[in-house]
């Protein structure tokens, strides 16, 4: 097989022309099907249900409420969707609560007219605190195909990358095993044991979904990787402090002060540029 | 107020009542479950029974000790050492007196056969009867045991399954046990569940033994620490199982590969039998760790088929840790239950409970679905047995739950570093020296067991904390058994590394019971795999003979049914494995019935 054949499939994705707005749910819907189907990951599809419907029907409630109209649920699917793979429990209410949950934070913590913290992680972690008796979060495998695991870190980088995000991936992962080195240096556990995670579906799904979510992370690219980077760094502390869901923990910190922190430096400057004496 | 901010308020409302709701259901369980009774006659008339831990008033001293695995595995020894503690029914001697034996697992250390004299006295005979010293390293270390009448001379006979060897004791009229040489069982697996079922119904008791570790591991001398799952949820790499079919000479022969029994390598942890479809032969169902649970249905003696995805249990894979079956809803139709790993926080698989949907029919594929929710019997912890019996005696089966894993270190906690390890691909999770040091942490440990009382209205309510049955052992097996002869079901807890614990249960006398203790003639003699049906208060009942349930346990052989308040039975409908069906009239209540299978002529 010559290389151009080789490179085909790949111009083609390049030449598809997908609404920038339908790649998220478009992505995750097929990532939900093919990994229910293959490996049986959601914990049923009433629960999936469950979370879908609470996201779709507070998102409706609460704009319609907030702004006196109904809005496009597309953000409500994709945070439905996170809810729905990302809770595991035998009982249908923490579905449902988390997606609830992670919509109507969105309405809640805003910070100059914009959320601040990416629902679905928002969610998961307040589940965490308040009812972690009843739910836990994924946390484990996808089957244990390798093959299916670089498929899926594949597809998702070139689907990332068409909204070009996919520095965000890049810089959170190349810290994440920078840091995995050191802790594998602090805990005297090998460094296979510290990068175990990152081949793990809860890492595919926080990576590709929820440190790119396009709403709350920051516009310039350097700005973005030093977010990510510092995402890394603080699990890095959750980590060596053994909380499982470290991941979550850091973004919930990080995101909201690199937005109202990166808001307030521009406006500072803003004002500064305006108050400056023109020259002669 | 501007409008603005009336909008405003309401959306905070909204979010507060939602992340109250947790905080309000919690609030609304701990009320309901608050009812703490101290006087003893108080909890009866309440829950209709009491139990009172005895172990030491029977001098029952019995402590299990861990096997000693491979250095290399030195530092996650508690988890890989987990499990050997078992507990066993049996009447060793026919003397109509229940017994039970314990197994050990270090080498060195005796397992133990508590001889039940009938006034309250247990004594340990094993030693004296060649069956304590079976923990040695040439042999292996013993995970558990079940006991038939594998040959019908009219005495139940011993098998041995290990991390090793397994072995069959010859049973000699009660008074000693012999090995039975050249039986036909390999010389190594890593087993831990076995159950005895006629699955050719041709009258002589068969063998199924799960694997879990691969065969060629020895934990004791390891090649390379290449042994663990090659995955959490999907893994390939367990043991094989094994049918040994009884040529009735004393040998066996392994028929699992031709009846379609090793077509998976699934780590199989337990295993039990019972008639799901009503063919008359026994069906099979195994609770896998790593991976999804499956049911054999017996092609009437000639082979099994896997329905359990088509059936809807082994669909989401879990770490299944028991089978038990039970008639929870007294409609004649047995529910499966199988334990698994629910951890606050960190891992919430929940425990199943599986109501069987179509009506049985044989040629229908049976269909189940999860109700231990709706139920109430979901939640356990890192569970091991699970163990249905009728505490109260009031008709309605009951569960009782063991948890807890590695109790070590107080304060202390292995989850970061095992949920770190187990999301990691193939390569990593399946490399025990990828796993990190456990430095004696504790591991899912301290964790009470579960007794959860059928209200019989289709909800389970836990009360082990008010009716004297709280443990927080790291408990493995449970087996139940009428050991004062008083018509209650009392427990046997065997917990690893640890004691075991026996619950004596006293009961309200005003409930009524019957039980019946099958010998089958033409059937098997210790008629396992038999159906009994009982017709009482416009109910119907379903009990069946097993030999081996739960995690690693084998409860009393004769069939108890709890009545309630209750005086009479209609009937009792005996549904033999050679085909037979017995029917007895109005049987006394409170009183066991012995039945012999009525023979070819009679």
């Amino acid at each position: 097989m010559s290389s151009i054949e080789v490179s085909q499939p790949l111009e083609a994705l390049k030449k598809i022309k997908i609404p920038p707005g339908f790649i998220g749910p478009l992505l995750i819907t097929a990532i939900v099907i093919a990994a229910h189907v293959s490996f049986g990951v959601l914990d049923g599809w009433e629960k999936f249900a469950a979370a879908l419907l609470a996201a779709v029907v507070t998102e409706s409630a609460l704009h319609k409420i907030v702004v006196g109209e109904w809005r496009n649920l597309s953000s409500a699917y994709i945070s439905g969707n996170s809810a729905g793979i990302l809770v595991r429990s035998p009982f249908l209410w923490p579905f449902a609560l988390c997606a609830a949950i992670s919509i109507a934070s969105k309405y809640i913590f805003r910070f100059r007219g914009s959320h601040i913290w990416n629902p679905t992680n928002f969610g998961i972690v307040i589940m965490l605190l308040i009812a972690s008796d009843s739910m836990a979060v994924l946390s484990i495998q996808w089957g244990n195909n390798m093959w299916a695991m670089v498929a899926i870190w594949v597809v998702g980088l070139l689907v990332i990358s068409k909204v070009n995000l996919a520095n965000i991936c890049i810089t959170y992962v190349l810290s994440f095993i920078g840091f995995a080195w050191i802790r594998s240096m602090i805990t005297g556990d090998l460094f296979l044991a510290e990068i175990a995670p990152l081949t793990g579906p809860m890492y595919q799904l926080f990576v590709l979904f929820m440190i790119t979510d396009p709403k709350t992370t920051l516009k310039s690219k350097t700005g973005q990787n030093i977010v990510a980077f510092l995402i890394a760094f603080v699990e890095f502390f959750f980590r060596l402090g053994e909380a499982v869901y470290a991941p979550f923990y850091a973004l919930f910190i990080v995101g909201p002060i690199a937005i109202i922190g990166t808001t307030l430096w521009k406006e500072w400057k803003e004002g500064k540029e305006e108050n400056r004496p023109e020259s002669a | 107020m501007k409008k603005e901010h009336v909008k405003k308020s309401v959306v905070i409302l909204i979010f507060l009542i939602l992340v109250s709701i947790p905080f309000g259901m919690k609030k609304y369980e701990e009320f309901v479950n608050s009812d703490k009774l101290e006087n003893r006659s108080e909890i009866i008339e309440r829950y209709g029974f009491f139990l009172e831990d005895v172990t030491d008033n029977m001098g029952v001293d019995f402590v299990h000790r861990r096997p000693v695995v491979d250095e290399k595995l030195d530092h996650i020894s508690p988890q890989i050492a987990s499990v050997g503690a078992s507990a066993s029914v049996v009447d060793f001697n026919e003397d109509g007196l229940q017994d039970f034996y314990l197994t050990n697992s270090e080498f060195g250390s005796n397992n133990a056969l508590y001889k039940n004299f009938g006034n309250g006295t247990f004594i340990d005979v094993a030693t004296e009867l060649g069956i304590a010293d079976l923990n040695r390293r040439e042999d292996g270390a013993s995970m558990g045991a079940i006991w038939a009448d594998y040959n019908n001379d009219g005495y139940e006979d011993l098998f041995i399954y290990r991390w090793g060897k397994p072995t069959l004791f010859q049973n000699n009229g009660g008074e000693t046990f012999t090995e039975v040489e050249n039986a036909g069982f390999p010389d190594h697996v890593n087993a831990n569940t076995a159950t005895w079922l006629d699955y050719n119904n041709d009258g002589l008791l068969d063998i199924f033994l799960g694997g879990y570790f691969k065969e060629d591991v020895n934990l004791f001398d390891l090649e390379n620490t290449q042994m663990m799952p090659d995955s959490y949820e999907y893994a390939t790499n367990g043991g094989l199982n094994y049918l040994y079919e009884n040529q009735g000479d004393g040998t066996f022969v392994d028929v699992a590969e031709e009846v379609g029994l090793q077509e998976t390598r699934r780590w199989t942890l337990a295993s039990s039998i019972t008639d799901i479809n009503d063919s008359g032969y026994p069906d099979l169902v195994l609770a896998n760790d790593y991976g999804v649970d499956e049911i054999y249905i017996n092609n009437y003696g000639e082979s099994f088929t896997n329905v359990g995805e088509a059936s809807g249990v082994g669909f989401t894979p879990k770490s299944g840790m028991s089978v038990s079956f039970g008639d929870v809803l007294n409609q004649g139709k047995q529910a499966i239950y199988i334990t698994n790993i629910s951890e606050a926080g960190v891992l919430m698989q929940g425990n199943n409970l599986w109501v069987p949907e179509n009506d049985g029919e044989s040629t229908e594929t049976p269909s189940y679905r999860n109700l231990a929710g709706n139920l109430g019997v979901e939640i356990g912890q890192w569970g091991y047995s699970g163990q249905f019996l009728d505490f109260n005696s009031d008709g309605n089966l009951d569960l009782y739950v063991a948890n807890g894993y590695v109790s070590a270190e107080p304060d202390t906690d292995y989850w970061y570093d095992y949920a770190k390890v187990v999301g990691g691909n193939r390569s990593i999770i399946i490399d025990a020296n990828n796993w990190p040091d456990m430095e004696n942490r504790t591991f899912s440990g301290y964790q009470a067991n579960k007794l959860w009382l059928n209200d019989g209205a289709g909800r389970f309510r836990e009360v082990g904390n008010n009716v004297g049955g709280a443990l927080e052992l790291d408990s493995r097996s449970v087996a139940y058994a009428d050991l004062f002869g008083d018509g209650s079901l009392d427990l046997i807890v065997a917990n690893q590394h640890q004691a075991v614990k026996i619950y004596r249960n006293y009961v309200d006398p005003d409930h009524n019971w019957v039980s019946f203790d099958l010998e089958g003639t033409i059937s098997n003699r210790s008629a396992v795999g038999a159906t009994v049906l009982l017709y009482w208060d416009d109910k119907q009942t379903r009990r069946n003979v097993s030999a081996g349930e739960a995690f690693s346990s084998q409860s009393q052989r004769p069939v108890f049914f709890g009545l309630g308040e209750v005086n009479q039975v209609e009937k009792v409908e005996i549904r033999w494995p050679s085909g037979k069906v017995q029917v007895i009239e109005g049987p006394e209540v409170n009183q066991k019935h012995f039945i012999k299978e009525p023979s070819e002529t009679n």
